[in-house]
């Protein structure tokens, strides 16, 4: 059994927002549902499937409610910001064992202009809530054992911040469009050592939403044909504080289980979405998924490896979480759109890349340095 | 920069982990090892994590380990904090903060021991340097 090839992505929305505080959530759910909808050419009573994670408001029924939706498959997996790259897999599992044909997946929130609501407690909840994990110290902590380990550097992982930031400097709705400087980055305040200020994504409201269809579905639409051929997901944490080692994320199981149902390898790959919630996130992913062996991401970041037109590997050519949007803090929405912008020759013609037939969109949820998912999607057009 | 003296929660407690904070209002602070697969764990479970076994029982620790990581949490509601993991010397590694130290001093490698912290429940474990 496997996914390849049994689903499209055959609609698209990234909401062009970054600051909403006349909506609300619910609303940016609903708008973004509807872009992606009048993407893909359909109308929402075609919509017979929907996915959503923990920034719907309420959860599911409650949205499929607000939504007017009519359903035969809902799933609302929370695994944070890589949940929509988990619900794609998902989707596809559904559609080729014939429980929707048509699903909507939806992510929108407003972090920049209300609070967002704690996460529920955890089994570990007396043993680690009092120590502050947040999300800009738990990536430090993995940053500062890479560099103890491999002598990983800030500029290295600042080169990741640069080539996010010439990316940007063309997408209009981005929030941080001027190009930046390894220098920048350094000299920008620490944050949580060793993450700089500009070591870290954006905070934005907004949202994006996906259609994922049938193979026969999507020829019947008018869109270029986008499918996915390879998923994985998987979960990491401290699992009882045996051999502890963060320096390697799920990823590296996520990763392989995807490259090896796509039956690609990652050389292959001519675009790369991976999510950026600070410039670490994306060193270790590359890493683990396979671009480089483990502890040769500072070399491959840098000197522009990852500047579209410039460097091997072009990633996140909307200028991503670093520079674009982050909306609801997850990033995996938005790291698909772009992959599927690619694929579709629909992205910046600055940015574009060449003949781009193969993309990834890879991405972690929750926190990298204590328990986290990570999900990578193999995206092909056809 | 010093820590300052800050107000912890008390933790909530359940019948899974009482043994573990009543130790610790003793001054003990203890893990839970397996005696099916021999392996230590923590945070505490009743059913070992490793091996599924329902056979553990309560440790001791030396309360000894080392800075495995850590991260210096510049600003805060509360003020600075340093964050990280330490190694104990029975093997399990455990999230915690680094307190009663000059922050900007810590390492990778560097020898710490328990200390306990009082809360308006029982007190929780932090770590400072030797």
């Amino acid at each position: 059994m496997t996914i390849k090839g049994k689903a499209y992505i055959a609609g698209i929305y990234e909401h062009p927002t970054r600051h909403a505080p006349d909506k609300s959530t619910a609303q940016l759910h609903a708008e973004v549902a509807k872009g992606a909808i009048e993407d893909a050419g359909l109308t929402k009573a075609d919509i017979d499937g929907y996915f959503c994670a923990g920034d719907a408001p309420g959860g599911a029924w409650p949205m499929v409610d607000y939504l007017g939706l009519k359903v035969r498959h809902i799933d609302s997996t929370e695994t944070g910001g890589c949940s929509y790259i988990i619900h794609l897999g998902h989707a596809a599992e559904a559609i080729a064992a014939g429980k929707c044909s048509i699903a909507l997946i939806t992510l929108a929130g407003k972090p920049r202009t209300s609070t967002m609501p704690p996460r529920a407690a955890g089994a570990e909840q007396d043993f680690e809530a009092a120590y502050g994990a947040t999300t800009h110290n738990a990536y430090g902590m993995c940053a500062m054992r890479h560099m103890h380990d491999y002598g990983t550097t800030s500029e290295q992982l600042a080169w990741i911040k640069v080539a996010a930031s010439h990316h940007a400097q063309y997408n209009p709705h981005a929030m941080l469009k001027d190009v930046v400087t390894v220098e920048d980055v350094l000299n920008s305040p620490m944050i949580s050592d060793p993450l700089h200020r500009l070591d870290c994504c954006v905070v934005s409201d907004g949202g994006g939403a996906l259609i994922v269809t049938t193979p026969e579905i999507a020829k019947s639409l008018k869109k270029p044909l986008v499918r996915l051929i390879g998923h994985g997901e998987a979960m990491k944490g401290p699992r009882g504080g045996k051999d502890l080692d963060l320096t390697y994320s799920a990823g590296v199981w996520s990763g392989p289980r995807a490259f090896e149902e796509a039956g690609v390898t990652p050389k292959d790959i001519k675009y790369a979405s991976i999510y950026d919630s600070f410039t670490i996130t994306v060193l270790m992913q590359l890493e683990d998924i396979g671009f480089c062996k483990k502890g040769e991401g500072g070399k491959f970041v840098a000197d522009g490896n990852l500047i579209s037109g410039v460097g091997k590997l072009p990633f996140n050519t909307d200028g991503g979480g670093l520079c674009s949007n982050h909306p609801v803090n997850r990033g995996g929405m938005t790291k698909i759109i772009e992959a599927v912008r690619q694929l579709r020759g629909e992205a910046h013609p600055k940015v574009q890349v060449k003949n781009c037939d193969l993309a990834i969109a890879h991405g972690t949820g929750g926190l990298l340095g204590v328990r986290h998912a990570a999900s990578t999607a193999i995206l092909e057009r056809v | 920069m010093m820590a300052e003296q800050k107000k912890y929660p008390a933790p909530q407690q359940n019948p899974e982990t009482k043994p573990f904070w009543d130790a610790a209002a003793q001054g003990k602070f203890l893990i839970k090892r397996c005696t099916a697969c021999g392996e230590p764990h923590y945070f505490p479970r009743s059913i070992c994590p490793f091996c599924f076994s329902d056979q553990t029982v309560w440790e001791e620790s030396s309360g000894e380990g080392t800075i495995y990581t850590f991260s210096l949490m510049r600003k805060s509601a509360s003020g600075p904090y340093a964050i990280g993991y330490v190694t104990l010397k029975e093997g399990p590694s455990l999230q915690t903060n680094f307190v009663d130290c000059d922050l900007g001093s810590l390492k990778i490698g560097q020898k710490v021991k328990v200390v306990f912290k009082p809360t308006d429940g029982a007190p929780l474990p932090f770590f400072t340097p030797v």
